[in-house]
């Protein structure tokens, strides 16, 4: 039996805008599977990094009630949402948000210091995860020195070093050529598969589409479409 | 606090040069505090010390109808102590008089001290070994003043205590160096039964000075005192001097602590994705803030570490070589030595450290405390401000 491990029921989203208001999601109910590599797909503004926002705990519904692994999101205090973002959820993020003052090495480690892992342990995790990214020669290099391929493979590899339960990418590949964007994604499918972690993407990349086992098309604040790719059958 | 000030340690070594550029203007008020503080304290210790040796001893007996303000009392203000008081004690008469060096009048003040006495440095031995028949000692200023030297002679006229005039030529036989203007300008020093005689007293004394074994009794119709009261006027003089200057080191403190204050609100603003990418990984946006302020922190650390760098030479020179002054504390009417050598304690510098880390922390926390209302998910924008 399949583990569910984020819940979203009639999820509403609303931004004020001077005195007004925009609803950015419109009743979303969604549900995702422990080890899925499923992606919100859709035009700028559908709401999908909204989505991914919230599910990643860095920001509440309006309405609604989106449960990740079995914390609602919206009981949550705010250490308890660090809590958890620390713990179990990994973020990549388009412009890579590498800092910039460490080397690849300490930035990969910074999840870990979070964590308060000793220094042997961290460097363990950090030497694999370098490794699953292939990352392991660049090591003491800064972001700075680095090609955009090899910046967001730092962040993959930040994003996975806890072993996160969930890992959310907001347009892992727009800042970044084909060839890049196919190592990256390689990369990825890699750790879902190897790790069982649960991939949410949110792009419009038709590279990063091709990847994907399940495809939530997003419009206007709603789910036009819930497709699993390999099995070709509809959810919703 | 471990992660903070690894990672506070991390940003601030990674930022390299600006790093140092901000150290360096904290590092130099801490310079500048430390410097003028030991200066002042090497001033005050030598300016204590100097009173002390030359004229307080451990304390004064005074008659009670003398005050050394008022010059109207020196007249009246005299007595004989019983000798069963006069123990570790050395009397001093004071008295009223002019000299004429080369013709002119000079308003002086005579006191007469015993020739044996070893409390304080006047050299009071020059009495004991000179055949001139009205010997007096003078300090350099006094000497300079009335163009003295030593051998000269000059007229001395007094009233006795009947009001009566009487003159006589008297012998310098020795000019002293000293930094204590009130045993000095305008004072000749002559021995102390020689004095009694000459104004008609026996055994008068208008104060005792105390050495170091002498206890404090009640005696009626004498005061004492202590070191401590003396040394007040002092003390306070230079203290008032101390904080009246420390404006000048407050506004350098201030204009680091603005650096500080400004480098961290413009690096809260470019670092607005870094922060937002900290809470994404995990910490609290009161984290974020604490390793802010932290960084802060540690800019005046390192401002410190610095300054010792290239304080200390300075410092080990100046408390050991001192620094001249132009300027003598005779024309001021203060004690101050030619040269201060400055006294650098514990405690100055662990207060200044202090100062310097606190209001560094107030500062940081002042300008970190815009995180609080950052929104983690336009902070990863970098448009949270």
């Amino acid at each position: 039996m399949e583990q569910k491990i984020i819940s979203i029921e009639n999820l509403v989203k609303r931004f004020p805008m001077g005195e007004k208001e925009f609803t950015a999601l419109k009743g979303i109910n969604l549900s995702f599977d422990k080890g899925e590599f499923a992606g919100f797909v859709g035009p700028s503004g559908s709401g999908k990094t909204t989505i991914l926002n919230i599910l990643g705990t860095l920001d509440k519904p309006t309405e609604g009630t989106v449960n990740v692994l079995e914390k609602d999101v919206e009981k949550l205090t705010k250490k308890e949402s660090a809590l958890m973002r620390k713990q179990n959820i990994g973020f990549i993020f388009q412009s890579f948000n590498l800092l910039p003052v460490y080397t690849v090495y300490e930035n990969v480690e910074l999840a870990l210091l979070l964590l308060n892992k000793t220094a042997t342990e961290r460097k363990q995790a950090v030497m694999e995860a370098l490794e699953w990214v292939g990352l392991t020669e660049l090591k003491d290099k800064r972001p700075p020195q680095l090609s955009g391929g090899e910046s967001q493979r730092v962040a993959i590899a930040r994003a996975i070093v806890k072993k996160p339960s969930i890992v959310l990418a907001d347009e892992p590949t727009a800042n970044l050529d084909a060839a890049n964007a196919h190592v990256i994604m390689k990369t990825m499918v890699k750790l879902n598969e190897q790790l069982q972690t649960t991939f949410i993407f949110a792009t419009h990349d038709e590279k990063v589409m091709t990847y994907l086992k399940r495809i939530i098309k997003l419009a206007d604040g709603k789910v036009l479409e819930d497709k699993i790719i390999n099995q070709q059958t509809e959810k919703q | 606090m471990n992660l903070g000030l690894k990672l506070a340690y991390k940003n601030l070594i990674g930022a390299g040069l600006k790093t140092w550029l901000n150290s360096f203007a904290l590092s130099f008020a801490f310079v500048l505090i430390l410097f003028y503080n030991g200066m002042i304290d090497g001033w005050n210790n030598e300016a204590r010390r100097d009173a002390i040796e030359w004229d307080y001893g451990y304390g004064h007996l005074r008659n009670e109808n003398y005050d050394p303000l008022d010059f109207f009392s020196i007249q009246d203000g005299h007595g004989v102590l019983p000798a069963k008081y006069s123990e570790n004690l050395t009397p001093v008469l004071v008295w009223q008089g002019n000299i004429y060096p080369q013709g002119r009048s000079m308003n002086i003040l005579l006191k007469g001290i015993d020739p044996n006495q070893t409390i304080i440095k006047i050299p009071t031995d020059l009495f004991k070994n000179t055949d001139a028949e009205y010997p007096a000692v003078i300090g350099a200023k006094m000497a300079e003043n009335a163009n003295l030297k030593v051998g000269d002679m000059v007229q001395l006229r007094w009233r006795d205590q009947n009001g009566t005039f009487d003159a006589v030529q008297i012998t310098i036989v020795g000019v002293f160096n000293t930094n204590v203007p009130f045993v000095d300008a305008g004072q000749l020093w002559m021995p102390y039964d020689l004095l009694n005689k000459m104004v008609g007293l026996e055994n008068n004394a208008t104060y005792y000075i105390a050495n170091d074994k002498y206890e404090p009794k009640d005696v009626e119709g004498w005061t004492f005192v202590s070191q401590e009261t003396l040394l007040k006027p002092v003390t306070d003089l230079i203290n008032a001097k101390k904080y009246g200057a420390s404006v000048m080191y407050l506004l350098l403190l201030a204009i680091g602590l603005l650096v500080i204050f400004d480098t961290l609100a413009l690096s809260i603003f470019r670092r607005q994705r870094e922060i937002g990418t900290h809470i994404a990984l995990g910490l609290t946006q009161k984290q974020v803030i604490r390793m802010f302020t932290i960084e802060g922190i540690m800019y005046s650390i390192f401002g410190i570490v610095l300054g010792a760098v290239y304080g200390t030479p300075l410092f080990i020179y100046l408390a050991k070589k001192g620094l001249s002054f132009p300027v003598s504390g005779d024309s001021m009417g203060i004690i101050l030595a030619p040269t201060i050598y400055s006294v650098y304690s514990v405690e100055l510098i662990i207060k200044t450290i202090l100062l310097l880390i606190i209001s560094a922390a107030i500062v940081s926390r002042l300008a970190a405390r815009r995180i609080a209302k950052m929104n983690p998910v336009e902070a990863l924008k970098g448009k949270a401000l």
